[in-house]
């Protein structure tokens, strides 16, 4: 299996570990994922909360060059870890389709987009998350098949947030009120998921920078959820969602009063625990909140 | 021939946008036209009386009325020309108002068009032949399709009438919705003690006879002689024998079965009866679930049972029966609302259907009468009634109300603070809907006396919150702020439609039915309880959502209808129907096969085989008209001659 | 309080809308279920209800200087279960957007927005010191997420440097040809 790859800003920064951990699973995996050359900033909220068409721009580039890279590498798919990413590349994809918008867009690049098929076929590849094509693609069967140290005991809080299926009609991915892929995933690998009714509530997105209020109260409210549902850890898929529920976690604490220790993990991570990868692999040192108390339980020693 | 035509102002309706007596001078240049003149209403009782008088003064032979559709007031002129003695077929009708003057604002071609139209109508009268009617007999038999409440008054009213009526139910016993119900709205009176002694009745009438447990296969025929077919499903109880005394149902080891008539509230037995009020109180086995039939070990009732009634080897059995009415009665359920995932798509155990929480509320429910939330049995202290639930939503593609649930609401809403006196009840809802007699004092009764809360918002979602409770998450617009309730118990006011499997009894009824399950009244305001079918009326529910008061009343409407036409001593058939051209007919059949009214046959005349209608049978569709490849069908009063004459006369103009 | 005055109805601004998001904002019939659903109700200061109200009314002063269309964090909850169907999580972006190009927008949420924009203007990608620093900048709140720093700098989490990329010259005329084109617009 061979995808393009479009890691997004944060894989190279903030999300390190969620981009460690999917590059070292896909390769456990057998599946090749060629990154992009030369890729650009998506604009996530920023540019579609300024304007539809500049935030397309900022996406048709990306979407071009995968084009193009997919034409010589024979990659099916185009892949990205990030929600937000995803988001902004499917719904400018989504507005191509309307030949105005196109010209429009067209007039911001460089060099315009390649045009509609004589049947009006798109050449700008539809993106899918590393979660939907796991799960779709590469199959659960097969993701068990390679369990070698299954996450038996560990109770975990499936949170999709708010952007990985909606708006299901560009987003197509999945229940856009009750998600079970990750769920699937999660007792794929041995896990035992609680029922987690805000599996797709909003943590608060890209707030926490200036509105530190609004993040904190809705990260705690998730917080909140998680420990009285029973879970040890939750399980995330976005880069936002990690930070506002990990790296924030005191933030969200000093809202509600309440003190946690929730380690907060990208299914990623979770999945290269459960095949055997090495540490190096994991990234588990980036967590703000350490899991090695909840890990002893599927008796995994990390170094807190 | 020697016609004349009446044009009608319909007071400024039409002379308001059309040059009424320029439309009749033009057609006095019409081919054989006699008489043309503008009227100021040609329905009222002078404008009538003026047709009759030109008739004779100016010797017509037929009439041309220039109106409104003929829907309404063609069998007013047809009566006129018969008063001034001509055949009723020999009058046409140009509808210049809803297809001319409401609809366009340009008086000179309104004018030029209403011209048209007349002028189409002149040439078809030009080809009308005298048509006369049939008489036969009746069957003075109805047969009643649904014993709920509205079925159950359209049968009693028809049986008082003196008419013998068959009705048949698909469930073991009659009594419909409404015998789930604890209370009714908004008297607030014991539902199954003004119900019941109805339903006994229905058992007890000597005009009646009640097939439960049976559905409708099939209906053939035409108004006042039908033939229908009907399933009588095996209950592997011999009802001849069986008493109701309810001794297997206590014995029944398989204690698991799903409980239908409880909403699924609690688990029955196999063998069962499904409420202490059951007519016919009669027991009968679910197959899916009995011991005996599954796996042939058990057979505790048939040991038990002191008159023998238990049959396992029972057979489904079809019957027919010969009616000159069908009232179709069939009720509403109530929509799939699982898919509401926001609202947790049935995962949640307490989160209920307001028809579920009426069997908790009722003595003879699952709980004797006891509130109990389904997943612990523990009393709840707060109660959340979200509103519109699959009804004014055209997201999920439901966008009309549903009707009654406003009330209903209300009246749980009551009866919550009557069980629990310490609890709390909240209603978050879009508009209340009360406008029946004493429905908006009630609810403002549920506010005012009971303290219950009503939210003016919708519901975004509910959310368990681990500690046994749910977080509702609302809005009260009023204030302009989410409303945040936490809610031992949420109660959903479903959405109605049609009830399962309405549309295949209307395909078997030959009548239409709506996106919704919901069978078409012949005219909305006009025509509510007929069909387009003669000799198919409706009653209740199945129509449209409608509360008790109304579905009675329709009841005995439909009643009424079927009294007025069984009353009659002889039917007439109308002589609008296909004609066959032996000589032209080679037999094809493929008339035979588009006829939707199954009224043509093929015939062996003189050794050739040859289409023939069964006259009371055709209703004039056309279709057969339509197909035959050689033109030998032809529909009287709308002849392929008469036809191509209007178009003709359009195309001159 | 100013009374609502119906005669007043910007329909330009009602048609304008309704294009931009290709939404038909009169089939809203206010149940309230995008605010009943928002995480940010609490901090708005207009409900969305009351946004799709004010836009019905063609109220634009009120649905321009409102607060909650830049404390939307586009989470589409709205957009999922409104009972009519209409994308409020759209129109809401489409307020946001109108807003920017009328100068009415608001300065906190707009700074980092900017911020994190011209960023990525510069490099191509996002780069996250240089989004806090220009913040801190626009705003005056040096003080912003100084709490993080010692959990996220010692994980290098948020790498010194920005990722400048071969094709930044590309993405920076993106932006210019974008400035240009709405000076010319306007």
């Amino acid at each position: 299996m061979k995808f393009a790859y479009y890691p997004g800003c944060s894989g190279k920064g903030t999300s390190v570990e969620y981009e460690i951990s999917t590059k070292a699973v896909c390769s456990a995996l057998g599946i090749y994922l060629q990154e992009l050359a030369d890729w650009s900033c998506c604009g996530s909220t920023p540019a579609h909360a300024t304007d539809t068409l500049l935030s397309a721009a900022l996406s048709a580039r990306n979407l071009s060059l995968a084009a193009e890279a997919m034409k010589q590498s024979g990659a099916t798919k185009l892949a990205t870890p990030c929600p937000s990413c995803l988001a902004n590349l499917k719904t400018a994809r989504h507005h191509m389709a309307n030949q105005e918008f196109r010209r429009k867009v067209d007039k911001l690049l460089d060099s315009p987009c390649p045009p509609l098929g004589p049947k009006g076929e798109e050449p700008l590849p539809e993106t899918y998350s590393i979660l939907q094509l796991l799960v779709e693609d590469y199959g659960l069967e097969n993701i068990a098949a390679k369990v070698t140290r299954p996450l038996k005991g560990l109770k975990i809080a499936p949170y999709y947030g708010c952007l990985l299926s909606r708006p299901a009609p560009i987003m197509q991915f999945d229940d856009p009120e009750n998600p079970t892929s990750m769920d699937r995933l999660l007792e794929a690998l041995g896990a035992e998921v609680v029922p987690f009714p805000l599996k797709t509530e909003c943590c608060g997105a890209a707030m926490g920078i200036p509105r530190r209020d609004i993040t904190a109260r809705l990260s705690a409210r998730l917080l909140d959820a998680a420990t009285t549902f029973g879970a040890d850890m939750i399980a995330v898929a976005c880069p936002l969602c990690h930070m506002n529920l990990d790296l924030r976690q005191e933030q969200a604490a000093k809202a509600s009063g309440v003190s946690y220790d929730m380690p907060v993990l990208y299914f990623t991570q979770l999945m290269g625990i459960a095949l055997g990868l090495p540490d190096s692999d994991l990234a588990l040192d980036k967590l703000s909140v350490s899991p090695a108390a909840a890990l002893q339980k599927i008796g995994k020693e990390i170094s807190a | 021939m020697r016609i004349g035509v009446f044009i009608c102002h319909c007071g400024s309706n039409i002379a308001g946008t059309v040059d009424c007596a320029q439309v009749a001078k033009n057609a006095t240049a019409f081919p054989d036209v006699a008489f043309a003149t503008d009227t100021m209403y040609a329905c009222s009782e002078p404008g009538q009386d003026a047709i009759v008088a030109a008739v004779k003064e100016h010797h017509l032979d037929g009439v041309v009325v220039a109106s409104c559709t003929p829907r309404m007031h063609e069998p007013t002129f047809r009566r006129t020309v018969e008063r001034a003695g001509l055949n009723r077929y020999m009058f046409e009708m140009a509808n210049i108002r809803e297809h001319v003057s409401w609809i366009g604002k340009d008086k000179e071609a309104n004018t030029n068009k209403a011209t048209e139209l007349v002028r189409m109508a002149v040439e078809k009268l030009r080809r009308d032949a005298p048509l006369y009617t049939k008489k036969f007999d009746s069957v003075k038999k109805v047969l009643v399709i649904g014993g709920g409440v509205a079925g159950i008054q359209a049968a009693l009213d028809c049986a008082d009438a003196g008419i013998q009526v068959v009705m048949v139910e698909r469930e073991t016993s009659i009594g419909g919705k409404m015998a789930k119900l604890d209370k009714t709205f908004p008297t607030v009176d014991c539902s199954s003690c003004i119900l019941g002694p109805k339903m006994v009745d229905v058992a007890q009438h000597p005009n009646i006879k009640l097939l439960a447990a049976s559905e409708v296969t099939n209906v053939s025929g035409y108004v006042g002689n039908f033939t229908v077919s009907i399933k009588r499903r095996a209950t592997y109880v011999d009802w001849s024998k069986c008493t109701g005394c309810g001794l297997c149902t206590e014995k029944c080891p398989s204690k698991k079965t799903p409980d239908k008539f409880n909403e699924f509230m609690g688990p029955t037995t196999a063998i069962n009866i499904p409420f202490p009020q059951a007519i016919p109180k009669k027991a009968a086995i679910n197959p899916d679930y009995c011991r005996k039939i599954k796996d042939g070990k058990c057979g505790v009732c048939a040991k038990v049972c002191p008159t023998g009634a238990i049959n396992y080897e029972m057979q489904d059995e079809v019957i027919t029966e010969q009616v000159g009415a069908i009232v179709a009665a069939s009720g509403y359920d109530l929509m799939d609302w699982t898919v509401y995932g926001e609202y947790g798509a049935g995962r949640y155990p307490d989160v209920i259907t307001s028809l579920q929480y009426e069997r908790l509320l009722s003595a003879a429910g699952p709980t004797g009468g006891h509130i109990q939330r389904p997943s612990d049995g523990k009393e709840p202290k707060s109660v959340v009634f979200i509103q519109c639930v699959g009804s004014r939503d055209r997201s999920i593609g439901r966008p009309y109300c549903s009707g009654f649930c406003c009330m209903y609401t209300a009246k749980q809403a009551v009866l919550t603070k009557d069980h629990i006196p310490d609890s709390q009840s909240y209603v978050f809802y879009m508009d209340i809907r009360a406008p029946g007699k004493m429905y908006d004092e009630f609810t403002r009764r549920a506010m005012e006396e009971y303290g219950t809360e009503y939210i003016r918002g919708r519901v975004s979602c509910i959310q368990p919150n681990g500690r046994g409770q749910y977080l509702v998450r609302g809005v009260d617009t009023l204030m302009g702020k989410p409303v945040e309730v936490l809610a031992d118990l949420v109660v959903l006011a479903v959405g109605v439609e049609g009830a399962k499997g309405a549309g295949k009894l209307a395909e078997t009824l030959h009548i239409s039915y709506d996106h919704y399950g919901f069978f078409m009244e012949s005219h909305c305001k006009l025509r509510p309880v007929e069909t387009n079918t003669a000799g198919v009326f409706l009653a209740g529910a199945c129509q449209g959502a409608k509360d008790i008061p109304s579905s009675v009343a329709q009841g005995s409407g439909a009643a009424a209808k079927v009294i007025g036409l069984l009353s009659k001593p002889q039917l007439e058939s109308d002589p609008q129907i296909s004609v066959v051209d032996i000589k032209r007919c080679v037999g094809c059949g493929k008339c035979v096969d588009v006829c939707p009214f199954q009224a043509i046959t093929k015939q062996s005349i003189r050794g050739e085989v040859k289409a023939q209608v069964i006259e009371a049978v055709c209703q004039g569709c056309g279709l057969c008209v339509a197909t035959c490849p050689q033109g030998a069908i032809q529909l009287s009063h709308f002849t392929d001659n008469q036809i191509l004459a209007e178009v003709n006369a359009l195309c001159q103009c | 309080m100013d009374s609502i005055n119906l005669r007043a109805r910007d329909e330009a601004f009602i048609r304008e809308v309704e294009k931009e998001s290709g939404q038909n904002i009169s089939t809203c019939y206010q149940c309230g279920n995008c605010t009943a659903g928002c995480p940010c109700g609490p901090v708005y200061d207009l409900q969305v209800n009351q946004i799709m109200r004010a836009i019905q009314l063609g109220d634009k002063k009120t649905v321009l200087e409102a607060a909650s269309p830049w404390l939307c964090v586009s989470c589409s909850t709205c957009s999922a279960r409104c009972p009519n169907d209409i994308d409020v999580a759209r129109v809401m972006d489409t307020v946001r957007h109108i807003g920017r190009r009328e100068g009415k927008t608001k300065y906190v949420i707009n700074a980092f927005w900017d911020s994190f924009l011209q960023t990525v203007r510069f490099c191509g990608r996002s780069y996250e010191l240089g989004i806090m620093a220009l913040f801190m900048l626009r705003t005056g709140r040096f003080y912003t997420d100084l709490d993080l720093a010692p959990r996220m700098l010692p994980k290098k989490k948020m790498p010194y440097l920005p990722h400048l990329i071969r094709g930044k010259a590309a993405v920076s005329r993106i932006f210019k040809r974008f400035n240009d084109m709405q000076q010319y617009d306007d």
